[in-house]
């Protein structure tokens, strides 16, 4: 059965036969971040996927991932595209490079994690806080509550890193 | 290495030429349907070539879900086609169809091909929309969505935002190719947005997502457009100079296009990958080419691709547009007819189209026409005047899907 919930008013569907996605964002809803490690080449990926980017093995396992790292680039929206963020303006989408496997396989690769910029309980930031972030902001994952079944990653700026 | 030898045949070079181009206009309420808009751009296409429907055995065209497919427009014009395909896709299609149609007809399969783009982009399905009432977000879009992270603004903004970051580009710089689109668009009596701007109109603009004002976007537009591929030997036959394909790359892509921003750099454009392949094709480089086409779905959209080929060194582009090198009357104008910016969004040919009839030395403008029905072209560039390009030889077209997506083409008087 599809697991379905709503998250801002957007409804969200994860098909029975998306097993990635299922694991993923299950793993999320028990406030675990997890990525896929590949058995063969021991690589983590992100996003998940049924085979590995770098050397096409589809055996993996979940590892727990640290979810903390810095802003490596960003976009701050002013014009809502979605009637669910009318509400949230300007609201802040990150892409966060993991501290993580950074610079692996290549120099140029890393795993770099879209999210939006939240509160610690996973609201979305307000607008005073959004006009703080930018590029190299430090920052740690936080979960969006949205069913027992799915929970969506999110950033908050992390005050341990001062 | 780069092979440059522009003397011994290679692939299909100047083997295949564009014979025919046509369009509907460029407007904001259409009136009716893709079906009935491609019908005018392709039967437009084929007259311009001095052909008729029915010597006219291909059809491409391309898509989102949101047009009319080839088995109704080519009934609509009485053909019977030998070939034909719809494919999925926007602005890294033409090029990549331009190479596609002279490959199935130096195979055989037909002798002609009409390629065709037709949308009501304002008035039906506006590009990025998730219309009144959205369908549930799954599979892929899981990781983009519910983020608020999904129109192509949003989606491209992370390569914008970081070339800035690291190269030093300012928004006064990008705004600059507005600018000169516009001046351009001032010339263009077919085109949406013919008043000239300038660098503070776009800076004040409102903010849609950062770093892109409102005039640093392109016009959602309802507009069909076609252009016709066909063998140079049929080509030199029709009505008017044939324009020679030298090189394509269709749909060069970077690493991980599952989500292309795992693997930098992330301001450099897909076309990084392909200048190589397409310069050694069309047995010359950038500095050979008279006049430009680099797709400009945003103002940086223009910058990227330009650095990708070659036309400057990667983090100069903020340079390269703003210095006066692609307007009119400069080195290597740009989208002369104003672009997606200016004269209307229709996924790419009109860009395409523009070269072509810049080639033709026969710029649509408001100059004169001359006895022999072409224009005699005044070469003042000030508004409302000329826009053709004195003696232009070498065009190139950059096509844009996204960052990790692209297509180009470079064409040749023939």
């Amino acid at each position: 059965m599809s697991a379905r919930a709503e998250y801002l008013g957007m409804p969200l569907e994860i098909s029975p036969l998306d097993v990635e996605n299922r694991d993923y964002f299950g793993f999320c809803a028990r406030r675990e971040f997890r990525l896929q490690k590949c058995l063969e080449c021991a690589l983590v990926r992100y996003p998940p996927a049924p085979s590995c980017p770098w050397c096409a093995s589809s055996s993996a396992e979940w590892v727990p991932v640290e979810g903390r790292g810095a802003v490596f680039s960003y976009t701050a929206v002013h014009h809502p595209i979605q009637a669910a963020f009318k509400p949230h303006l300007p609201y802040l989408v990150l892409l966060v490079e993991l501290d993580s496997q950074r610079g692996a396989p290549t120099p140029q690769d890393a795993l770099r994690v879209v999210g939006n910029l939240a509160n610690p309980d996973g609201t979305l930031a307000a607008p005073e806080l959004v006009a703080v972030v930018g590029i190299g902001t430090r920052v740690r994952m936080v979960f969006a509550e949205v069913s027992a079944e799915i929970a969506l990653p999110q950033w908050t700026i992390d005050a341990a890193d001062g | 290495m780069v092979e440059m030898d522009a003397e011994t045949p290679r692939h299909l070079r100047d083997r295949y030429a564009i014979a025919g181009v046509g369009e509907t206009a460029y407007v904001r309420g259409s009136g009716r349907t893709t079906r009935a808009m491609a019908g005018e751009a392709v039967r437009k296409a084929i007259a311009d070539a001095g052909m008729s429907p029915a010597e006219v055995d291909g059809m491409l065209s391309y898509q989102s879900n949101d047009s009319v497919l080839s088995t109704m427009v080519s009934a609509d014009l009485g053909m019977r086609l030998n070939f034909y395909m719809d494919v999925l896709g926007g602005g890294s299609s033409i090029e990549a169809l331009v190479g596609i149609a002279s490959g199935v007809i130096e195979a055989g399969l037909c002798r002609s091909v009409v390629i065709f783009r037709s949308m009501n982009g304002y008035s039906e399905v506006r590009i990025g929309g998730s219309g009144a009432r959205p369908a549930p977000i799954t599979g892929d879009a899981l990781h983009s969505a519910p983020y608020g992270w999904m129109s192509p603004g949003q989606r491209f903004a992370f390569s914008f935002t970081r070339h800035m970051h690291d190269h030093g580009t300012t928004s006064e710089q990008v705004a600059m190719v507005r600018v000169i689109h516009s001046e351009h668009a001032s010339n263009n009596p077919k085109a949406i947005m013919k008043k000239r701007v300038t660098v503070n109109d776009v800076l004040s603009s409102r903010m849609i997502c950062t770093p892109l004002h409102l005039l640093d976007c392109c016009l959602e537009t309802d507009n069909a457009t076609a252009i016709l591929v066909t063998s140079v030997e049929r080509a030199r036959d029709c009505r008017h100079l044939p324009v020679l394909v030298r090189g394509v790359v269709g749909r060069v892509s970077k690493p991980r296009l599952d989500m292309h921003y795992q693997h930098g750099p992330i301001t450099l454009a897909a076309g990084a990958y392909g200048k190589d392949r397409l310069w050694a094709n069309a047995g010359l480089g950038p500095e050979e080419v008279d006049v430009t086409g680099a797709y400009d779905a945003f103002t940086f959209t223009t910058l990227m691709q330009l650095e990708a080929y070659g036309f400057c060194k990667p983090g100069e582009g903020g340079e390269y547009v703003s210095d006066g090198t692609m307007r009119l009357g400069g080195r290597r104008p740009n989208n002369t007819s104003g672009g997606q910016l200016c004269e209307g969004y229709t996924h790419g040919i009109n860009l395409v189209i523009e070269n072509v009839r810049q080639l033709r030395h026969d710029a649509d403008d408001s100059c004169p026409i001359g006895p022999d029905g072409r224009r005699v072209h005044s070469y003042d560039y000030r508004e409302g005047g000329c826009r053709q390009v004195r003696g232009a030889e070498i065009s190139m077209n950059m096509g844009w899907a996204g960052p990790q997506t692209g297509s180009a083409m470079v064409l040749r008087r023939g």
